[in-house]
């Protein structure tokens, strides 16, 4: 197993306010939208710096993501920034209509993913978002893992032409993907190499497939860990040049496992060679109030849910 | 410039033509919306045969353009007869309106990228949010041009409209003129019925709305009444004109009525309602 150290943690939001303060000195084009969570969102030294860039919308995320439409119209590069929740299930109409089906190249960046909301509870953790953004045609949808991750996300997403939901939390988590690595949208990123199970993670679930692969190195078992940082464009040939040396497969994410990264990847297995598959998801259910550690617990989302899901499908794959 | 720059007398020709390719649209395919299309036929033509600056060579960017946005989109037969008939694309493609294939979608869009639409529109209620996105982006560019923006009557019912309607003001949003389309008609009967409006510029002035009222049927009164709503642009309010309209305008049993909002004529019906438009009219697609 590879070894990762980390000698710092970080938020990942705090990645894409770094990222959007770097676009602001780099991309006159960059513009910024935020509904009355300047501060959640980390986007504080962006607006310093680009006072005439920042548009404050106040508590009205429906207007703000039609505005984001309507300022690509002359070349803007809208980021629009709120909590997960009202970036999605929230303005979702006005997301199909002014932004996917128009293809305007809007940038939704999303907070507060997931259960590491916390305390806040289920009104606020959504785990339905991935779901809602990958089924809408055009749409780009990525989930970084780290602080620095999120940040060289951001930056790449303004090259990009075209829609894309960018998610990320609150917690603070180790920083473990070198500052300097590039972000390839669409390109799934390596981490180790194995041969018993492919173990495909996504967000913060990242770290804890890392965490995971040891724990199954000390039981013998060889995990191959990848990094699925786009759902959608989901890079199916690293998938399946992974699925065809382990044969069997984990998919690890916070998020309803109906709708989110295990059903894209069961997607690709079914059409090209269908194999076991264990998912490391929400059940089909909604959050509650708690610590993130609690909460993960709670919800099946720890380390040691991965490995108990690996030893599943290895033994699914040998039986 | 207006590529077109018509007189009042040509505005009403061009005006009669488009009123007779929305009933020939909307009779061709059994479906589509001509009550509004009629009724708001003087006001699209004023804005693309006289008022608006803009290029028929279509740039989605619009730099240094004017620029129209249709937030209530099932009037799509009026926005898709005047594009057509200003020059952004043949009007024999008016025949493929709400058919398979067809750049010419139910509702606007930009998928099938017909020239002279820049975002789609017919789940209600964004259209001016976009139209203030647009107008703040101009402004980023230093583009002096203006933006304008039409919404149904019905449709200020959606919320969003006075998310937007409070933004607009706040950040001093000077070069966009919105316009309702006070018909006073919906789906399910007349707007006072189904959810009544008020007074709508008393609302508006106290959101921080520069307001103006118009008929918006009548080429006399809507001119002088655009031009005074240009005139009020760059000055710290964005403008808002309450155009009264009769639905179905210029057909006479297609008139006043909520009945037509989304039916089509019949081909009886399209014969006397082609009668009544006939004044002077001999280029039909």
């Amino acid at each position: 197993m590879k070894e990762y150290t980390y000698s710092e943690k970080k938020d990942t939001r705090s990645g894409f306010g770094a990222g959007l303060l770097e676009l602001g000195r780099t991309n006159p084009n960059v513009v910024a939208l935020c509904a009355d969570l300047v501060g959640s969102l980390k986007m504080g030294d962006f607006i310093k710096e680009n006072p005439e860039r920042f548009y404050q919308v106040g508590i009205a995320e429906a207007n703000m993501m039609s505005l984001a439409a309507g300022m690509t119209i002359g070349g803007k590069i809208p980021f629009t920034g709120t909590f997960a929740n009202f970036s999605t299930g929230r303005v979702y109409d006005q997301i199909r209509q002014s932004i996917a089906y128009s293809g305007k190249n809007v940038k939704i960046c999303a907070s507060h993913a997931g259960l590491t909301l916390g305390e806040d509870g289920a009104t606020h953790q959504i785990l339905e978002d991935i779901g809602m953004m990958k089924m809408l045609p055009h749409m780009t949808v990525i989930n970084p893992c780290d602080y620095n991750q999120t940040k060289a996300a951001t930056i790449a997403i303004a090259e990009h032409v075209g829609p894309v939901y960018l998610r990320f939390g609150r917690p603070v988590i180790p920083i473990f993907t070198p500052a300097d690595q590039k972000f390839v949208i669409g390109k799934a990123v390596m981490l180790n190499e194995g041969t018993d199970v492919s173990i495909f993670a996504t967000g913060h679930l990242v770290w804890k497939a890392i965490l995971a692969g040891k724990i199954l190195e000390e039981k013998g078992i060889s995990a191959e860990i990848i990094n699925i940082h786009t759902i959608k464009p989901l890079d199916e040939e690293a998938i399946l040049a992974s699925v065809a040396k382990t044969k069997c497969v984990v998919s690890c994410e916070e998020h309803n496992r109906l709708g989110g990264l295990g059903d894209s990847i069961a997607q690709v297995l079914v059409k090209n060679t269908p194999m076991p598959m264990e998912y490391v998801a929400v059940n089909d259910t909604f959050g509650e109030s708690g610590t993130p550690d609690e909460l993960m617990e709670k919800y099946g989302l720890t380390e040691n849910d991965i490995v108990a899901a690996a030893e599943r499908a290895i033994a699914r794959k040998n039986a | 410039m207006n590529p077109h720059n018509k007189s009042i007398d040509e505005l009403k020709q061009v005006a009669a033509q488009v009123r007779r390719d929305i009933v020939r649209m909307v009779h061709g395919v059994s479906s589509g919306h001509p009550g509004g299309s009629l009724g708001c036929t003087d006001y699209l033509v004023s804005l693309y045969f006289k008022v608006m600056n803009y290029s028929t060579d279509f740039d989605m960017d619009g730099k240094n353009e004017d620029m129209f946005f249709l937030s209530n989109g099932h009037i799509s037969p009026v926005w898709y007869s005047t594009l057509a008939r200003a020059g952004f694309f043949d009007p024999k493609e008016l025949t493929t309106f709400r058919k398979l294939n067809s750049r010419l979608q139910g509702h606007p869009a930009t998928e099938e990228g017909l020239p002279g639409i820049r975002i789609a529109s017919g789940s209600l209620g964004q259209g001016l949010s976009v139209a203030v996105g647009a107008a703040q982006t101009k402004k980023l560019n230093n583009d002096p041009s203006l933006v304008y923006v039409l919404m149904g009557d019905g449709e200020l019912e959606e919320g969003q409209l006075w998310e937007a309607s409070m933004y607009a003001p706040h950040h001093k949003v000077d070069n966009l003129i919105a316009t309702v389309d006070r018909n006073g008609q919906q789906i399910d009967g007349s707007t006072e019925e189904v959810m009544s409006l008020g007074d709508l510029r008393a609302k508006f002035e106290a959101f921080g709305w520069h307001v103006l009222e118009a008929n918006g049927n009548s080429f006399e009164t809507l001119l002088p009444a655009l031009d005074e709503a240009k005139a009020a642009t760059g000055k710290g309010k964005p403008v808002m004109i309450l155009m009264d309209t009769e639905m179905g305008f210029g057909v006479d049993f297609m008139m006043g009525s909520h009945k037509w909002h989304g039916v089509a004529p019949n081909d009886e019906q399209l014969e006397i309602a082609l009668q009544q438009l006939a004044v002077n009219v001999s280029s039909d697609y």
